[in-house]
């Protein structure tokens, strides 16, 4: 390839590179700039190193404030998600296996109802209601059950398409070895379904620790705030103290950093699992 | 396998009961509380006890300036984030499908936003968008641009809403349109590539082929949009006055009031509204799906 050709190759990707580093990356410098400067400087929102970095001293304050407040909300937050996403992973590999299976018009009734779970807009304020007669509201179990119900049908589209993989045969074994439904679930299924299982797993863990409307409705009061409330409630409280509410982003920020680096593959395909049919 | 084993063995492999509990969780904590929301609308209601009051709580919302807007603005608010998201998608899809270098740090760097929490991109623009010290007017005013109020302006605010909500959710419509790009057979490529142009390619084979996945970004991000609420809560509280309230913020200023029967019409509102339209809309889409 001699030059010419190269430099003309090589004048969009840098377009690109300008472009996309601007739109997307930009924003995010600007939250570690902002979360490492002294409470002055960040007030004045601008792209620039900070005159004195002090990343770790802010993330201490934000840690240190209201008794470690961030503390119960990281708790109360991994808690409601882990419990969250187990429920979810199990109730709806059941659903997705029989529905999956079974072509008779209780699974089609199954399958519109799965639709309109993933299209209807929660009713809150009943849910509230619902709540209180049940004795679950401003729990976390409540949130936790609020949380299911709204994730599973995705869990359960997810499941399906990735049921429709797993050979009918497999199951044929399976009953002509005398397995019983729960063992060939637990045991057949359930470890075959296993990259379904981590790409529902990943997307739904970051979707609900990322909720921010449940846990407003559901849980007001500070005995079970979660990450985003706190967050939320520091916008007012951290008035122009910049520096300490962007600190607070970067912290709220790892987890789904983490997620993302490990498993990027699966929340892609998770959020265009059943959008293309192929 | 049906022609293997006897019916009856299969119904016993694969028992209704399996579906029990997830639902009975999605009857409680969902389909409850969606029927009680008709009933609760059609009250004064304070959580405790309700006095039926007939289509007052619609009459008022139909009534309310505050309220028609909100349901205004949700409509606005979900057609231009869904139409921006195809319109920017699509290129930058074609482009991450192209020979470009740094394809994959690309497609990382632009889907990275939809896995941050909607409060902090909410609190990042609101800083960003500041009006007289903020980094995007700081820069426009390089190109000698006036500063622009984004937040602040009643007829921008939505907008400017809007635009953040495309720059986190574009990432989604972007791999969908590259799962869809990929998934068009060589030979169309190969046939256009007899005539050269990139622009055929994008308009004979390209756009045609990703029909489907052109419906499903639509689709998602109608409803996502329909269904808004963290990031206007978080940039605007539906302000300035009321005018970047949406459905859902609405609903939530009637709870806090104690308006409980009124936020419940509003639930029930955004219930049809997103029936009436999203239904049809998937309906149509399905009819005109295309095989590869």
């Amino acid at each position: 390839m001699n030059i010419r050709k190269l430099i003309a190759s090589l004048w969009i990707d840098v377009v690109s590179l300008i472009v996309i580093s601007i739109v997307f990356v930009v924003p995010f410098i600007f939250i570690f700039l902002t979360a490492a400067k002294p409470r002055t400087e960040a007030a004045m929102f601008e792209f620039t190193w900070p005159s004195q970095f002090q990343l770790l001293e802010n993330i201490k304050e934000v840690v240190e404030f209201g008794d470690g407040r961030i503390f119960l909300a990281f708790a109360n937050s991994i808690f409601i998600t882990v419990a969250s996403v187990t429920l979810i992973v199990l109730l709806a590999a059941l659903v997705a296996f029989v529905l999956q299976r079974r072509r008779d018009r209780v699974a089609s009734a199954v399958s519109s109802i799965m639709l309109a779970g993933l299209i209807i807009p929660p009713a809150v304020v009943p849910t509230i209601f619902v709540l209180q007669e049940i004795g679950l509201y401003r729990t976390l179990w409540g949130m936790i059950m609020v949380q299911v119900a709204y994730t599973m049908p995705f869990a359960i589209l997810v499941f399906r398409t990735f049921m429709a993989s797993i050979p009918g045969e497999i199951d044929e074994a399976a009953i002509i070895d005398g397995a019983s439904p729960m063992q060939m679930f637990f045991y057949v299924i359930l470890p075959l379904l296993r990259p379904a299982i981590i790409t529902v797993i990943v997307v739904s863990s970051v979707g609900i620790y990322n909720d921010f409307t449940g846990p407003l409705y559901f849980l007001p009061g500070s005995q079970n705030v979660t990450v985003q409330v706190t967050l939320f409630s520091y916008i007012s409280q951290f008035t122009s103290q910049w520096n300490l509410l962007f600190a607070n982003v970067v912290l709220i920020t790892i987890p789904p950093l983490i997620m993302f680096m490990f498993f990027q593959r699966q929340i892609v395909a998770g959020m265009t699992a059943g959008a293309i049919k192929g | 396998m049906e022609a293997t084993l006897r019916p009856k063995t299969v119904l016993r492999t694969y028992p209704h009961w399996f579906y029990i509990p997830a639902g009975i969780v999605f009857a409680i904590f969902f389909v409850v509380p969606t029927v009680l929301a008709f009933y609760f609308s059609l009250t004064r209601w304070t959580l405790f006890d309700a006095t039926f009051i007939g289509l007052d709580n619609y009459e008022r919302f139909f009534n309310d300036p505050q309220l028609t807007a909100g349901l205004r603005n949700t409509f606005i608010y979900a057609v231009l984030t869904s139409g921006l998201k195809v319109v920017i998608a699509l290129p930058l899809a074609m482009l991450l499908t192209s020979s470009i270098r740094l394809k994959g740090l690309f497609r990382g760097i632009i889907f990275f936003p939809v896995l941050v929490s909607t409060v902090a991109v909410g609190i990042t623009f609101g800083a960003l968008m500041q009006p007289s010290i903020g980094l995007i007017n700081t820069a426009l005013g390089v190109f000698g641009i006036p500063r622009i109020d984004w937040l602040g302006d009643p007829d921008l605010a939505l907008f400017s809403v809007a635009l953040v909500d495309v720059w986190k959710g574009v990432g989604i419509a972007m791999v969908i349109f590259i799962a869809g790009i990929l998934s068009i057979p060589l030979d169309y490529f190969d046939a256009a590539r007899l005539e050269g142009e990139t622009w055929i390619k994008f308009r004979y084979v390209i756009l045609p082929l990703s029909r489907n996945a052109t419906f499903t970004v639509i689709l998602l991000s109608f409803i996502s949009g329909l269904r808004t609420f963290d990031l206007i809560w978080t940039m605007t509280r539906g302000g300035p006055g009321f005018a970047s309230d949406v459905l859902t913020s609405v609903i939530y200023k009637q709870y806090q009031a104690g308006f409980y029967g009124l936020s419940a019409a509003g639930n029930v509102v955004l219930f049809v509204l997103v029936t009436i339209l999203v239904y049809p809309l998937m309906r149509f889409f399905q009819r005109v799906e295309i095989e590869l």
